[in-house]
């Protein structure tokens, strides 16, 4: 089995959610591309994992997933905030220290 | 030993094929769609696509751990975040601005670049499938070689969810 279909799909995956976070406007769908990128590199980490026969790729994947976790919950909780303060989260109406 | 594992791996390819084609066509749907619920879901089917592929590499104690967090509990806050932020007075339908050619442009660009270099480099690199990893082998890597990071990452951990809570307490 070539590792590189496991490559282009992960590189497939980050596009994608490149393409998220620069094109949609609303803070929960950017957050949501971040995770497609997140998984994105987990998939290169365990592939890389298989080829070596090491599980060092498969710790640093679940150091990735657990960063991941504290990262969703303290972006909704920005966004929460934001929500409350600025009616909408609309990133970019989010101008307050623009100068 | 080495009659036992199966060289070809042809279910294995098409076991892979499938759920690939599928998360794509997920993917792309997660960043176009417009409907941030059904965004929402189609990141459901990337995510247990992903634990899919784990479970492919022979990773299984990832796999589970993939649905476990990912499908368990980080969908379940997106869901939240969701229902929490849409303001009912509001049109939902755009959630899009206005510079998706250039972004279209530029993450094309970056797959271009990453499929030149990736098959010139990992062209002919074939993956050897053994035996299974076991979770001893993980548990191990983490608690001899990787204790420091793990520390770090459990304080990180720590921080981030008292972060959360103190952000989004109403008081």
């Amino acid at each position: 089995m070539p590792i590189t279909q496991y490559l282009f799909l992960s590189a497939f995956l980050f596009c994608t959610g490149v393409y998220g976070v620069l094109a949609r406007r609303n803070g929960v769908l950017v957050l949501m591309s971040i995770e497609l990128m997140l998984n994105a590199v987990n998939i290169n980490l365990v592939a890389f994992s298989a080829r070596l026969s090491d599980a060092a790729g498969q710790v640093f994947a679940l150091f990735v997933i657990a960063i991941a976790a504290a990262e969703v919950g303290v972006g909704l909780a920005i966004v929460l905030l934001i929500y409350r303060n600025r009616v909408g989260v609309n990133l970019d109406e989010i101008d307050l220290m623009k100068g | 030993m080495s009659g036992l594992i199966a060289t070809s791996y042809a279910p294995q390819n098409v076991a892979f094929w499938i759920i690939a084609i599928s998360m794509a066509v997920a993917a792309v749907g997660v960043v176009t769609m417009k409907n941030i619920v059904h965004a929402a879901l189609a990141l459901v089917v990337v995510l247990a696509g992903v634990a899919a592929q784990y479970i492919l590499l022979q990773a299984e104690f990832l796999g589970i751990v993939q649905v476990l967090i990912y499908i368990g509990a980080v969908i379940v806050l997106f869901l939240f975040g969701i229902m929490l932020t849409r303001h009912p007075m509001r049109k939902t339908g755009e959630y899009d601005n206005d510079q998706r050619v250039l972004a279209g442009l530029v993450s094309m660009l970056i797959f271009g670049v990453l499929a030149y270099l990736l098959s010139d480099e990992f062209g002919g690199v074939k993956l050897r499938l053994g035996q299974p990893t076991q979770t001893s082998a993980i548990a191990d890597s983490i608690f001899r070689t990787y204790v420091v990071g793990f520390e770090v990452v459990s304080m990180l951990l720590l921080a981030a969810l008292v972060g959360a809570i103190v952000l989004a307490r109403r008081d």
